[in-house]
């Protein structure tokens, strides 16, 4: 009986070992980008812009043209790109604390005014990088080393839901939240994301994804338990689903 | 250079001086006294097949620049002070990433909201880096309407020659003025500029990367010695107007508009015999340091006037220490000088020694 490859990794992804933490969901999401770049054959024509934070290395994984963009402002960047080379196929991947904190006025209005970019938003209610401090998507009641009795509504505020927001601006084409806990779920974010990248390519208009995602190491957890997290506590606070995509409005 | 003149203003020149060179994206958001300038592109770089975007701050339009350089492009964005100041952080990436980009700042009065009149106090900020970091952007400080037009011509060759962000410094005064302006031949736009480097989808070749984040050992360290290196290098481009200095006991230092009015003043007081000249900085960085130098060696005194409380003088000080000291006299922000202003501490330097 001879061989057959059923599974392979994408070319587009570095075969190195990453610098993620054991149990980070970074790793997930960069592949399923991969995939999508791959499948429409964007590959040769993408310029992608890395954010702050632990995803600033997406350069090192997924070999494409690529610029760093100051903190929160991938979108802004990106929209030079777009605007300077109106060919080329454009995404920023931003985490929560680069993209709801820092660079919400940015991500806010390059979604409004309709930039054809797509953004990839891994929302792990942490930031990561610099250690495990409080995010705006940090939930209430979650422990971090900026607030270690947990996060306080009245102190600090709920957390921050961006496809809920981003949904009501008038430029997005389509915005969704997923997570990549499941094979389920991750099946569905690489279905949102083949839909966010195809409204770029379509030029119809601004496309979001936030895909919920573990920090383990910053929460304190076992690869298992925090994937667990996602489940339990995340996707009832942030629930999945689509909450914009121009083209099935435009359906009778 | 085209035969017919154009009557615009300092900022209207500098549009299109940009439209002339190439420049084909424009970034910018509204503040006084420059916006003369995304008004005009706002309609003439669509026209030209460029595109112009209204950011929704000077955070956002800079950073659009550097996504914009990033892809070897012809790109500007222009402010004035406290938008100059939002603006330092992507200045500061473009020049730890080398990009390439023209920054206008019409300078107003300040610190903090200021006034919407001319200042020159934004010159520690422009030479000396401005943002976070070690590094240098190319200054240039026009003094009439001609000037904002040929040097903003000129500073997108400079910052894709170099691959480094390039600073107009102006002031409300320069923007706001009209004179006649001769438009050079527009530039067409070479498809093949910055083909090592730009970011156009990697295609058939290794992927590129345009950072400033350097973790790796001796990384960082390597970057900013080859940043030394090309900043020395950027001593080649110094510019300056030396007005009847040959004989002058005292020479006085001003630049940009102020360089101007000083001009009328040093013209009066020679027509009444005394010894006085006008260098005028024309680069701020590289500063005529050599020019100075060997001005002092000649024994000339100096007179360094500004319209701060004391910025270039230091320069100055530096160019010539060892061989002489430079006076200092500050007009500060919030009025404008005239030529008489300038009649007395002129006088009173020559009288000096």
């Amino acid at each position: 009986m001879s061989e057959q490859l059923v599974f392979t990794r994408p070319e587009v992804l570095a075969d190195v070992a990453t610098h993620y933490c054991p149990g980070c969901q970074h790793g997930v999401v960069h592949r399923i980008v991969a995939e999508c770049l791959e499948e429409f054959g964007l590959v040769e024509k993408t310029i992608a812009v890395s954010s702050i934070g632990c995803s600033v290395f997406l350069y090192n994984y997924i070999l494409v043209d690529t610029v760093e963009a100051p903190h929160g402002r991938a979108p802004a960047v990106a929209t030079g790109v777009k605007r300077a080379r109106k060919d080329a196929f454009v995404f920023a991947y931003q985490g929560d604390g680069d993209l709801a904190s820092i660079g919400m006025a940015e991500i806010m209005h390059a979604a409004n005014r309709g930039e054809r970019i797509s953004v990839i938003f891994v929302n792990n209610t942490v930031y990561g990088m610099t250690g495990g401090q409080m995010a705006p998507t940090t939930m209430v009641g979650q422990k971090t080393t900026t607030c270690p009795a947990g996060r306080c509504m009245e102190r600090e505020g709920g957390p921050i839901h961006m496809s809920e927001i981003i949904a009501t601006l008038g430029g997005v084409a389509y915005c969704a939240r997923t997570a990549v806990n499941t094979i389920k779920n991750i099946a569905q974010t690489k279905r949102a994301i083949r839909r966010a990248f195809e409204t770029q390519i379509n030029g119809e208009g601004f496309g979001f994804v936030e895909v919920l995602a573990t920090c383990p190491t910053n929460w304190r957890m076992s690869s298992v338990a925090a994937n667990e997290r996602v489940g339990k506590e995340m996707i009832p606070e942030f629930p999945l689903g689509v909450f914009k995509d121009a083209a099935k409005e435009e359906q009778p | 250079m085209s035969a017919k003149r154009i009557f615009i203003k300092g900022n209207e020149a500098i549009g299109h001086g940009a439209l002339d060179a190439g420049c084909r994206c424009y970034f910018g958001y509204p503040i006084t006294p420059q916006n003369d300038i995304p008004e005009m592109l706002s309609s003439a770089m669509p026209a030209a097949g460029g595109e112009f975007v209204q950011a929704e701050s000077e955070v956002a339009s800079a950073n659009m620049l550097l996504g914009a350089a990033a892809c070897g492009v012809r790109a500007m964005t222009s402010s004035s002070s406290p938008g100059v100041s939002l603006m330092q952080e992507a200045i500061s990436y473009m020049a730890g990433s080398d990009l390439p980009g023209v920054i206008v700042n019409m300078n107003r009065g300040g610190p903090g909201l200021g006034d919407i009149g001319p200042s020159q106090g934004d010159y520690f900020q422009s030479v000396k880096g401005g943002g976070h970091g070690d590094y240098r952007t190319l200054v240039l400080a026009p003094g009439s309407c001609q000037e904002c037009y040929d040097l903003t011509f000129e500073a997108f060759e400079l910052a894709f020659k170099y691959r480094n962000p390039v600073l107009i410094l102006g002031d409300a005064i320069v923007g706001q003025m009209k004179e006649p302006v001769a438009r050079r031949e527009p530039l067409p736009i070479d498809p093949a500029e910055g083909a090592d480097w730009k970011l156009t989808g990697r295609g058939q070749r290794a992927p590129r990367i345009l950072k400033s984040l350097f973790l790796d050992d001796g990384a960082l360290a390597g970057q900013n010695i080859r940043l030394r290196d090309k900043y020395a290098a950027m001593a080649t481009e110094v510019r300056y107007e030396a007005f009847e200095t040959a004989d002058a006991d005292l020479v006085v230092v001003a630049y940009g508009s102020i360089g101007r009015i000083v001009k009328s003043t040093v013209r009066a007081l020679r027509a009444q015999g005394l010894k006085v000249g006008l260098l005028r900085p024309i680069t701020l960085f590289p500063f005529p340091e050599a020019v100075l130098r060997d001005l002092a060696g000649q024994g000339k005194r100096f007179l360094t006037i500004e319209h701060n409380l004391g910025q270039m003088v230091d320069d100055v000080r530096l160019a010539v220490r060892g061989l002489a000291d430079s006076e200092f006299f500050g007009f500060l922000p919030g009025n404008m000088p005239t030529p008489e202003d300038f009649d007395a501490p002129v006088r009173a330097a020559v009288k000096g020694a």
